[in-house]
């Protein structure tokens, strides 16, 4: 079942109220989305632990072959 | 050599513990391991290539470990590292990320500099020129 775009946003949003995101189908398919996170929280964290507080967000719509998202590439930042 | 800094993860379950045994024995007996879908001669997902084929392209030193050959450790590696998806990358026994942060840190040069830092050799022309070429 494929995600939409303002989903996962919403979804994103949920953990991350104030952040910028920007999220592009990148295929268009609802199966292939890049997502950019830029928020304050994430100023001295490490890029693991950025996408990881990114992932647990998503509340395990990632997991494996059985996840509703089957690609998420994720780029992360604290604004500069 | 090999750094023992790994952290072991408190599960329980014997074939948990067996898969993080399995896993921290991989990547502190290898500098920079590679967990991938396929082997890094014949990759079996886009993600997985891509870093394969920098770290092939780099001339890099590193083990493939394929998991789609492995269930134990397609599921364990995930557990281990607490991050969902596959490719993973460990240098010196740290994971260092997937196939997102890898492009990101092979671009901006902070893949070199983790390389020089650990004594990791590799050849820094090639990675120049993949930055010419996405530059």
């Amino acid at each position: 079942m494929p995600m939409q775009a303002q989903e996962i946003e919403d979804l994103i949003r949920e953990s991350f109220p104030d952040a910028q995101i920007t999220i592009t189908d990148l295929a268009g398919d609802g199966n292939h989305y890049s997502a950019e996170v830029i928020d304050a929280s994430f100023a001295g964290m490490n890029r693991v632990q950025q996408h990881r507080a990114v992932t647990k967000a998503l509340k395990g719509k990632m997991d494996g072959s059985h996840g509703e998202l089957h690609a998420l590439a994720l780029t992360t930042k604290a604004p500069a | 050599m090999p750094r023992a800094t790994t952290v072991r993860t408190t599960r329980k379950t014997a074939d948990m513990s067996n898969a993080n045994d399995r896993i921290s024995e991989t990547i502190t007996s290898n500098d920079v391991v590679l967990y991938m879908k396929g082997t890094k001669s014949m990759p079996q997902c886009g993600f997985s290539s891509r870093v394969a084929g920098v770290l092939n392209y780099m001339g890099v030193d590193f083990a493939d470990v394929n998991v789609l050959a492995d269930e134990e450790i397609r599921q364990g590696i995930k557990d281990f590292s607490d991050w969902p998806t596959i490719p993973q990358l460990y240098v010196k026994g740290e994971f260092v990320g997937g196939c997102d942060i890898i492009t990101e840190m092979t671009l901006s040069g902070e893949l070199d500099t983790l390389f020089d830092d650990n004594g990791v050799t590799y050849d820094k022309d090639a990675a120049d020129k993949i930055r010419e070429a996405n530059g």
